[in-house]
């Protein structure tokens, strides 16, 4: 019988105890061939292909898996695909470091207490399946079926979506709205009716200027925007970059705006007011598309380059001369609207100003700013209407959050902790490639949440941090041994690709196809799993477009027909899916709910003396938290530094090199170290790490105390009244120079 | 019938579109299934200047491909040698006896030994160049910066490139006569 625990420890996944301890399974160690030779190609040797589309990011690249007589060998980008190209990225070229680590999970684990400790037993597929079907079934009973909620990241979530919505629960999150983007995706939603989406609709190849502001494209290798920013370069483009650091992009760019951390909102509305006050705006454009101009012009007047100086740091004539050099390539400007925006509380407004920025330039809907993407239409498999939900959790957060498009994950946590009343609970989480520990501000409030539940299922492939709190730990096979669902994104062209195994399923790991199918078995849910198995899902849906499993099989991406135009055609009519049909600059659905109407500059903290802001970011190299146990990968990085700059250096008497613990504005101690670089490409006011480091699953040797996780530092977050995002930029840090050794000598 | 021209295979490289990503080097390691921790390739980040007026250059590197060798010139068995047809530096495991000479000589650090104890190092990807294809390193890298053809062909891509563009190469006081150029 499923027993229940009033409290969770944290089970390091090592732990594991009874049946199956035994290691088996096909060799590890596929990458090195035997043959003495230079040359990796020989005559006779079995090249065999297949098709997939990489999990190793969400930017979802199609590529051909490589093996080479029988063995994996290299997955390569497929020429046709709107997201690669034919080129993978860094991390998706070593994507078959996913499939190799021999440290991924293997078998379903359940937690049990044995001698008054709590540890993992390894236990069959049915035995698991069977624990979560009983307890859901007797959560339902008790709690009604809303209390599950599911937080997700990555493909094979489509299976548990449809599970959690069969079950009846409409909560369903991806900790990358309010952790993430989610800003952005209200900002502009509120300015245009629609969002930026992913992959973004950023029309850089054809830019002739773009502005980054905070933005690291080339150390976040978003693919097809990196690839963008390469035909962009080359053909003379204008970059302006605003970072508090010398990025990667700064670097390549014609200006770079050192812009003191938390102020960018004041730079923009003083661009704004530059646009405005020197009529450099695109006239046309403002009159015949949006709303709210007068307005805005009185809003923005004292927002003077002036005004913006002492604020940013930014001279007056550096914010002027940026500002004529987006209108003279307007509406080839592209303001870039980032990606990873949740910063200081303010990032919905700060989007807003972005949004606005571009429609002052004309820029969206135009060639070089905002193209107008298409989605290939495919039928869903038919199957029951999903019972009604009697509560549902996007409502209870839009009471909080009006503009939250997507329920919150922090949201769902803290309503874990409190529910907003006593029929409205949060009982069981189903966790799916999303490891909340790393990824939520507040881990203190994450574990307490936990302990609330009355179940924990993770699925997951690496035994990521949440794995160590679940009760049950599902095993999934790598996107190279499974079937998923199509991915049909957005681009340029409506298309779809394919993901097929490429391999076997290592261990005894599963496709969630097959796992999700077999547990709604077991909850009698099988009727909105009508499908055989995943081929047949995917050939019924493939036969609706004229397609089928084996033509993808073949081929891998398909492109289809245009749907109409990329960009506004000249002098049209267009309607905005706002409620006045434009483009509001001026917002009255924010006024209506108290906010600013037009974004407004409001100083954030700053950083006590002897403190600096610990700003996060990204490497090429890495996938945040997911990769940096790949062992191709960690040959790139295996551990984060922390950029210093030699004033700061100096003041506290570091090297490059040095290993330091940092401490933060409320006295959290970092628990691993991390290495000083002392760089003159950051301010003095700051710090800055990559996200993404210090591991604290010892099971994951190659990241376990590597480098340092910014995210354990971060209790100060700056909550977006507007949509629940989780600013996290509003945590400063001093350095702690006692016992600073790294892992391996400590 | 005319003797076919000898080819002098060049790779050209525009460090004002690298982003040191290190897409190059996974690429290869992946192509050329190169062990745990040895890689043929690597990137270099170079920063000069004081904040904020800063410069930094990214170089995708490996073995030169010398026309005037020093590795094939230190070799004792003569295990490391230059392709017939073309200027592409190899080593025959079959004759390398790991003595390290050639690791010594070369003063890019582009050799290393394999753990079967013979020495590798870039090929250019030969295998792929044989067959009409580019290394793996320049048909992977996300921002198009390398490009790689015949500097003997006038009309070539990298002939182009290096007639319009300034560029370096490195450590050229060396005398090694280096066939990776990297663009300014
Ligand atoms: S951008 Fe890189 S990691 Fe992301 S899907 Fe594409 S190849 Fe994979």
């Amino acid at each position: 019988m499923p027993t229940s625990f009033n409290r969770r420890d944290f089970i390091k996944i090592g732990a594991a105890a009874g049946i199956g301890t035994a290691m088996v399974g096909p060799s590890l160690f596929r990458r090195h061939p035997t043959a003495r030779t230079t040359y990796p190609r020989q005559q006779g040797d079995l090249i065999e292909t297949s098709p997939t589309y990489c999990e190793i990011c969400f930017w979802k690249c199609a590529g051909w898996v490589h093996s080479k007589n029988g063995k994996p060998w290299k997955v390569v980008g497929h020429p046709e695909d709107q997201h690669s190209h034919g080129r993978l990225c860094t991390r998706g070229t070593g994507g078959i470091g996913a499939y190799t680590d021999p440290e991924r999970l293997k078998r379903p684990l359940i937690r049990v207490e044995e001698r008054g400790e709590q540890v993992f037993r390894e236990v069959s597929w049915d035995e698991a399946l069977d624990y979560i079907a009983h307890k859901l079934s007797v959560i339902k009973e008790t709690h009604g079926p809303e209390s599950l909620a599911m937080f997700s990241h990555g493909t094979g979530a489509s299976h548990w979506k449809t599970l959690t919505k069969a079950y009846g629960s409409a909560c369903i999150t991806a900790p990358s709205f309010a952790q993430c983007r989610g800003p952005r995706a209200a900002g502009f939603y509120l300015t245009y009716g629609d969002v930026v989406g992913s992959p973004e609709r950023t029309d850089i190849a054809n830019s002739r200027c773009m502005v980054l502001i905070g933005s690291h494209l080339g150390e976040n290798l978003h693919n097809g925007q990196v690839q963008e920013m390469g035909t962009f370069l080359a053909n003379g483009g204008e970059m302006i970059v605003v970072d508090p650091r010398f990025s990667t992009a700064a670097g390549k760019a014609k200006h770079w705006l050192p812009i003191k951390p938390s102020t960018d909102l004041a730079l923009i509305l003083a661009w704004i007011h530059v646009l405005i006050e020197e009529e450099l705006y695109d006239r046309d454009y403002v009159e015949r598309y949006t709303t709210g101009f007068e307005q805005l012009k009185e809003a923005v007047a004292t927002n003077t380059p002036e005004w913006a100086y002492p604020i940013t740091t930014i001279e007056p004539a550096v914010i002027r001369e940026t500002a004529r050099t987006m209108a003279r390539y307007a509406p080839a400007t592209l303001v870039h609207p980032g990606r990873h925006v949740t910063w200081y509380g303010d990032d919905t407004q700060r989007s807003r100003a972005i949004a606005i920025l571009n429609a002052l330039l004309g820029s969206w809907g135009r060639e070089g700013g905002f193209y107008i993407p298409q989605t290939a239409q495919v039928p869903e498999y038919p199957h029951p209407e999903y019972p009604e939900p009697s509560w549902k959790m996007c409502e209870e957060t839009q009471k909080i959050f009006p503009y939250a498009l997507s329920p919150v994950a922090s949201h769902i946590r803290d309503m874990t902790v409190a529910p907003p009343a006593p029929d409205k609970q949060v009982k069981a989480w189903l966790v799916y490639g999303s490891n909340l520990i790393l990824s939520l501000p507040d881990i203190e409030k994450t574990i307490q949440a936990i302990q609330n539940l009355d179940l924990l299922v993770v699925i997951d492939i690496m035994p990521a941090e949440i794995c160590g709190w679940a009760d049950v730990v599902l095993p999934e096979a790598t996107y190279l041994e499974r079937y998923d669902d199509l991915r049909i994104s957005p681009g340029r062209r409506p298309q779809i690709a394919l993901r097929a195994p490429a391999f076997e399923p290592m261990y005894d790991t599963k496709p969630s196809g097959w796992i999700v199918k077999k547990l709604a078995a077991k909850m009698g849910l099988s009727q909105y799993f009508p499908w055989e198995d995943d081929e047949d899902y995917l050939d019924w849906r493939l036969r609706q477009i004229g397609s089928s499993l084996d033509e993808m099989l073949e081929i891998g991406v398909k492109t289809l027909p245009s749907q109409g135009p990329l960009y506004f055609p000249p002098g049209a009519d267009v309607t905005f899916n706002t409620p006045s049909g434009m483009i509001e600059l001026y917002s009255e659905q924010l006024e209506q709910y108290g906010f600013d109407p037009i974004p407004v500059y409001r100083a954030h903290q700053e950083p006590p003396a002897g403190y600096y802001r610990l700003i996060q970011g990204r490497s090429p190299f890495h996938t945040f938290a997911r990769t940096t146990n790949n062992p191709i990968l960690t040959e790139l990085q295996d551990e984060n530094t922390l950029w210093v700059h030699p004033t700061t250096a100096k003041d506290w008497g570091l090297e490059t090199g040095q290993y330091v613990h940092l401490e933060n504005q409320d006295g959290k101690h970092s628990t691993f170290p991390i290495r000083v670089q002392i760089t003159e490409r950051i301010r003095t006011d700051c710090v800055y790490m990559v996200h993404g480091f210090g591991h604290s699953q010892k099971q994951m040797s190659r990241s376990y105390g590597k480098g340092m996780d910014d995210n354990e530092l971060v209790t100060n977050v700056d909550v977006d009244p507007i949509m629940g995002g989780t600013g996290r930029r509003s945590n400063f840090v001093t350095f702690k120079l006692e016992n600073a050794t790294p892992m391996e000598a400590a | 019938m005319a003797a076919k021209q000898k080819k002098r295979y060049v790779m050209v490289i525009d460090t004002l579109l690298c982003i040191g990503c290190g897409d190059c080097v996974v690429a290869c390691k992946m192509e050329n299934e190169v062990p745990d921790g040895l890689s043929r390739d690597w990137v270099v980040e170079e920063v000069q200047g004081e904040f904020p007026n800063l410069h930094v250059e990214y170089r995708s590197e490996r073995c030169n491909h010398c026309s005037n060798p020093p590795c094939v010139y230190a070799c004792p068995t003569g295990a490391s040698f230059i392709d017939e047809d073309s200027n592409i530096t190899l080593v025959d495991p079959e004759l390398c006896t790991g003595c390290k000479s050639c690791v010594a000589a070369c003063p890019y650090d582009a050799r290393f030994i394999m753990p079967e104890g013979y020495v590798s190092k870039c090929t250019f990807c030969m295998h792929r160049v044989n067959d009409g294809e580019d290394p793996a390193c320049v048909s992977v890298c996300p921002t198009h910066c390398m490009y790689f053809g015949d500097l003997n062909d006038p009309e070539s891509e990298v002939s182009q490139l290096l007639k319009q563009r300034q560029h370096k190469t490195i450590a050229p006081e060396t005398g090694t006569d280096p066939n990776i150029f990297y663009l300014t």
